[in-house]
């Protein structure tokens, strides 16, 4: 399978989760240590093998492209951490 | 009638009561609040407790049963895991990310609960996004085993489970990812069901790995298993993976013996390698089933023990997926940052414990570029050995019969390395990721190592899917027949602490 060195810091940055270098030492070696064992699975022949996303019956859900009652606007804005009318705000994210 | 002989009965007794008009769903729910008040300062059940919630639902309970409705949980106490929604309450899956984060709508499940007649005393601790198998993840609260308080309660719906056993609810609604229901109701003494991936809806639970986490309940009683999944079980147009196929009830289905069934017992799974005791307990556990009728069948599920590695591969990613939502913009904590980047980091940062951010770790780089295929389709296609492992199987036996887990509930803070503890799911993850209902039965005592008394064990039974009433009937069979539940009672008397 793969190396059992995990770039901490690239998959920290790809996963949005500022750690502390205390966390990058520890989560790296538990890491490393958690892929030692799931490096088990290369020994099982899966050439030939499908994989299985859902187990159970699964078809495509359609419904009518129609109107129908939902959760009140202001109920779901009520658990914004911070709003501005009927939007959700941010800090900017486009630079002048 | 007396507080202490009504939070006593089952949950098919007291719906029965209520029905009859022997106590009412009021008086029912204030003898559950009183024993909440005696008892949660040692347990520790629930992260919120809803009084005038539970108050103003006995109300409507007890009018739809003046004016003659036949309510399958007529007034019946219940415990509702702190990830699945309840409008207008908070919903924290035990984490800090959503701590003041008040439900705008209700899980199917929980609504179906109270459509029956169910009053939901408060919103169960659990560990964080239900991430654990101890209930020690939870940054919000501590829960400790009513059977002996120096031990977890198991998880992750590990308040669900010690609100049962304490006699703080009749019924919990647990989720099971791995082992979530199973493992902590073989650790408190219940009853933990598991139905076949589909047959619960999961809108409103707050998703951890999606194509793995099921809503059951934990009991005292089979029969309160079976009542409760009728009631909360079937197809709901919500929820897309949900099982679009008629629910046979299975409390009418309740077997008093095993009769002409044939009953896997798993090869791989040796029960020697758990100490001379619980491999005693559990050979009598098996002769109990042959006694009862069964034929025992000797099955092999070569791939199973692969199921911890392919488990911890496959749920981190589903996990690391679904916890992109929490990013501090619609709901929860936000953490300020000078753009919008800084914000997500720091709030996710300061929102999940260490093991969620593990998870979400391990997920994030078994589904990044040049992993992927070594490492999340490989699993994927681990589940389908594993699933076809069962197949097999059950060509052979109509049952498998297993251990729950691997010892009975353990110290705080005895599993200290994340592998040791993710090892505790060892014998319920390979059913999880077969998609197969399952569930843990009372099955005798053992001392642990240090213990002040004998702790309850659990004895695990697999169906094949859709086989659940088959599944409740054989465990009601054996749960009769034994009576291991009935013979301890939680250490908690004069509780209050």
């Amino acid at each position: 399978m793969t190396s059992d060195t995990v770039d901490i810091r690239y998959v920290a940055k790809l996963a949005r989760l500022a750690l502390t270098d205390d966390e990058i030492e520890v989560f790296g070696r538990q890491l490393g240590d958690l892929l030692g064992h799931v490096n088990a699975l290369a020994d099982l022949d899966t050439a030939s093998v499908p994989a299985t996303a859902q187990v159970v019956e699964s078809r495509n859900v359609l419904r009518d492209d129609a109107l129908r009652p939902c959760l009140d606007h202001e109920i779901v804005m009520a658990g914004a951490p911070q709003r501005q009318g009927a939007f959700f705000r941010v800090p900017r994210i486009i630079s002048e | 009638m007396t507080d202490e002989s009504l939070i006593g009965k089952s949950a098919a007794e007291i719906a029965q009561t209520v029905r009859e008009r022997g106590a009412s769903a009021v008086e029912v729910t204030e003898a559950t609040l009183a024993r909440v008040d005696a008892v949660e300062g040692v347990v520790g059940s629930y992260l919120t407790v809803l009084s005038d919630v539970a108050r103003s639902q006995a109300a409507k309970v007890d009018e739809r049963v003046r004016n003659g409705e036949r309510l399958p949980l007529a007034g019946v106490p219940i415990a509702v895991k702190d990830n699945m929604c309840l409008e207008g309450t908070r919903t924290t899956c035990g984490s800090k990310i959503l701590e003041d984060w008040i439900a705008p709508y209700t899980a199917t499940a929980v609504a179906r609960m109270l459509e029956a007649g169910a009053v939901p005393i408060g919103k169960a601790n659990c560990d964080e996004f239900a991430m654990g198998s101890s209930c020690e993840n939870s940054a919000l609260g501590v829960t400790r085993n009513p059977y002996d308080p120096a031990r977890v309660p198991g998880g992750s719906s590990g308040g669900s489970a010690a609100a049962v056993a304490a006699y703080e609810a009749a019924i919990g609604l647990g989720s099971d990812t791995g082992g979530s229901i199973r493992e902590p109701g073989a650790f408190c003494n219940l009853v933990g069901f598991k139905p076949t991936y589909g047959r619960v809806s999961r809108y409103g639970l707050i998703a951890f790995a999606s194509s793995l986490d099921q809503i059951g309940p934990l009991t005292r009683s089979v029969e309160d298993a079976a009542i409760a999944y009728d009631a909360m079980g079937g197809y709901d147009p919500m929820d897309a993976t949900s099982i679009d196929r008629p629910l046979e009830a299975t409390a009418t289905g309740l077997l008093d013996d095993l009769k002409g069934m044939r009953i896997g017992v798993v090869r791989e799974f040796d029960t020697k390698a758990l100490g001379a005791d619980l491999d005693a307990r559990y050979r009598l556990a098996y002769a109990d089933l042959e006694r009862l009728g069964a034929e025992l069948v000797d099955v092999s599920l070569p791939t199973a023990d692969y199921g911890v590695a392919t488990y911890y591969l496959i749920a981190p990613a589903e996990c690391s997926s679904n916890l992109a939502r929490f990013d501090g913009v619609r709901y929860g904590l936000r953490v300020e940052g000078d753009d919008v980047r800084v914000m997500y980091d720091k709030t996710r940062a300061a929102g999940f414990g260490p093991e969620v951010k593990r998870r979400i770790l391990i997920g994030t780089h078994a589904l990044s570029s040049g992993y992927y295929d070594a490492y999340y389709v490989r699993a994927q296609k681990a589940r389908t050995l594993i699933a076809r492992d069962f197949d097999r199987a059950f060509e052979r036996c109509d049952l498998i019969a297993s251990p729950a887990a691997s010892c009975p509930a353990f110290e705080f803070g005895s599993k200290s390395d994340p592998y040791s503890m993710y090892l505790m799911d060892y014998y319920t993850i390979p059913m999880a990721l077969a998609g197969l209902p399952a569930l843990s039965v009372p099955c005798g005592w053992s001392t642990p190592e240090g213990a002040k008394a004998p702790m309850p064990i659990g004895l695990q039974l697999a169906a094949p899917l859709f086989a659940e009433k088959l599944l409740l009937g054989a465990a009601h069979a054996y749960e009769r027949a034994t009576r291991h539940a009935l013979a301890r009672k939680p250490a908690l008397e004069g509780a209050r602490a």
